[in-house]
């Protein structure tokens, strides 16, 4: 294990600050970059990245990592946000993860993101440990952008139930995962259940996920418990999102995973000032609960669930 | 007749409205819509101004004139750039989704209120970090629809610049899809109004209005603007952390090597770094702010290859 400083941001008042990768392996091998935490609230994301860190370490400790492979994991790029509890850049509220490939003369974010990507290509392989826009909790699942250059079937050796692939909308191809596809890395998104608070049992799927793929295209030797189930692969807009036409207090009913009828209660909106009923919000088809809502109090026209329809009842989802 | 574009209901006890008013009626229409980035003001003047006058002089007016003044009113009235909870720029959701989250949802809403005007005017004002000149940014793909419309406006910069696919989901490119010629106007300085620019601004818009024949009142003669490229703008970035202060007025014209300001460290004293102009030419972006990062743009001139 080689620990690196990759660059330094320097700031006005408070220390420079390094941002640091951590290389395993083979030198002047690319197989695998793993990024963690852009954002000042990905929590989940750093702490996975350096979960993983720990695994690696032990693989190549004991001599379980091919001659072949060549790791780079960064947990976290955004120090200067998280230790002051801010999501984007604190001194502008800039997404780094809205910069990329990045530009070396320009602007402070577009740097970070040029000096990332200048470490990150190259690679045969890149996992964005990431976060959705919205606050909610999603079923831990693998994401890929339809850049005409994603090999889906790749992503099965995660071996995580969901493989997802989203047309990217044009504010998409300044996100590390377009670029990298573009710039010849196949690219993938892992998203697990939070993202400001650690899910031990996620964070443990998704440290497993990536060993289990590093495992299955032979570049290390760790066995991660297998896994039975086939993944399912679907578009996203295959998703049924269901809006709150109410604004209030929302109450769960189901959670990421649940299996769930048409018309089915998912939550409930209530009124925040006498706890009466405002809305049921309800499946519209049957299928499971793929993302959920998380902030306890809800607007009208907000995304409060979002269901997978049963394979049979949405055949025009699948791409295969 | 102030009229209401969409409304939600938000958690507790409080509806969010997006409005506008409606002036005149039948005809061509004119929308001018600003406060999508809450931080930026300059707009706000511009609106109260020349709704005072529509109403002093109803009869000049030939057809219809919508104005919003708050696109995104949660992010005014909270001194916040973008849509606060999910902090999203409203400006990167264009054309919206009506089964969208409430962020598309409200686009969607904003773009089938707006689709179908002869013209369309989206005042911004920079930033809080940066000062600018009055001037229309037009996408070079739509410059020679575009470009007539903005040299109307009484600005003093056309910038048209490169197509960036990013920019796609903005309002202005969203519209200017649709067919609705939609001119950006970027000037001022955020959380702040500038008067001169506001007043400037107002006379375009009557000029503009004269030309559609939607205005048969008194127009003061347009001032002819600077039109450029991309390439004929220089950028400056600090290379250094600290204080930015300036030594040059916002505005004016410089020379090559003439100092812009200096970078400098208050705890030790020290002066980091010196930035100079790399061209001749308007210094027609100047940093407002004064904390600085490594990247942080100081100053744009317009002024040939670098």
């Amino acid at each position: 294990m080689r620990e690196e400083v990759l660059f330094t941001v320097d700031t006005p008042y408070r220390p420079s600050l390094p941002v640091k990768g951590w290389y395993f392996g083979a030198h002047g091998q690319k197989s695998l970059a793993v990024m963690g935490a852009l954002r000042g609230n990905e929590i989940q994301q750093m702490y996975i990245c350096a979960k993983l860190i720990q695994e690696l370490e032990r693989a190549e400790r004991e001599g379980l990592l091919s001659p072949y492979c060549g790791i780079l994991a960064i947990p976290c790029a955004n120090q200067f946000s998280m230790n002051v509890g801010r999501r984007f850049w604190a001194a502008d509220n800039t997404d780094i993860n809205r910069m990329f490939p990045g530009y070396d003369k320009g602007e402070t974010t577009q740097r970070i993101a040029a000096h990332l990507f200048a470490a990150l290509q190259g690679y045969q392989y890149g996992v964005h440990l990431t976060s959705f826009y919205l606050p909610g909790d999603h079923l831990p699942h693998v994401r890929m952008m339809e850049t005409g250059y994603q090999r889906v079937e790749e992503a099965r050796a995660f071996g995580l139930p969901y493989v997802l692939l989203r047309t990217p909308h044009s504010y998409d191809t300044t996100t590390l995962n377009y670029n990298w596809q573009i710039w010849s890395t196949q690219a993938f998104s892992l998203y697990t259940t939070s993202t400001d608070c650690i899910d031990e049992a996620a964070a443990q799927l998704a440290t497993e996920s990536v060993l289990r793929f590093l495992s299955s295209k032979g570049l290390c030797r760790v066995a991660p418990p297998p896994v039975e189930e086939r993944p399912r692969f679907f578009r996203e807009n295959c998703l049924h999102n269901v809006l709150s036409a109410a604004g209030g207090l929302l109450l769960c009913r189901r959670q990421p995973g649940d299996r769930v009828k048409a018309g089915e209660v998912l939550g409930e909106i209530l009124d925040p000032c006498t706890c009466g009923h405002l809305e049921a919000l309800r499946a519209d088809c049957d299928g499971r609960v793929f993302f959920c809502h998380r902030a306890q109090l809800i607007d009208g026209h907000e995304v409060a669930f979002r269901v997978l329809p049963e394979e049979e009842a949405e055949p025009q989802g699948r791409w295969r | 007749m102030v009229q209401e574009v969409v409304r939600l209901p938000l958690a507790v006890g409080e509806e969010l409205a997006i409005r506008k008013n409606r002036i005149g009626s039948g005809g061509k229409r004119l929308c001018i819509v600003t406060g999508t980035h809450g931080d930026e003001l300059e707009g706000q003047y511009v609106l109260w101004r020349f709704n005072r006058l529509l109403a002093e002089h109803p009869e000049y007016l030939h057809g219809t004139v919508d104005l919003y003044p708050a696109l995104n009113p949660l992010g005014i009235s909270t001194m916040t750039r973008g849509i606060p909870l999910c902090d999203l720029d409203m400006n990167r959701t264009f054309p919206g989704h009506e089964n969208g989250s409430m962020s598309e949802f409200l686009a969607a809403r904003l773009m089938d209120d707006l689709a179908g005007a002869d013209a369309c005017i989206d005042i911004h004002a920079s930033n809080i970090f940066l000062r600018e000149i009055p001037q229309v940014r037009v996408n070079v793909n739509t410059a020679s629809r575009l470009v007539p419309m903005a040299r109307r406006l009484n600005m003093d910069f056309i910038w048209i610049h490169a197509a960036a696919t990013v920019l796609e989901s903005t309002l202005a490119h969203s519209l200017n899809a649709l067919g609705t010629p939609t001119l950006v106007v970027e000037m001022g300085v955020g959380m702040r109004l500038t008067r001169s620019y506001g007043e400037q601004l107002l006379q375009g818009i009557l000029s503009l209005m004269a030309s559609m024949d939607m205005w048969s009142g008194p127009v003061e003669p347009v001032s002819e603007p600077i039109i450029s490229h991309d390439g004929a703008v220089a950028f400056v970035n600090a290379s250094q952390p600290g204080i930015f202060v300036p030594a040059a007025e916002h505005a004016v014209d410089v020379e090559r090597g003439q100092e812009l300001g200096v970078v400098v460290d208050p705890l030790t004293g020290e002066v980091r770094e010196r930035l100079v102009s790399p061209a001749t030419g308007l210094l027609f972006t100047l940093r407002e702010y004064p904390v600085v990062y490594e990247g942080s743009l100081i100053a744009r001139i317009l002024g040939g290859i670098v």
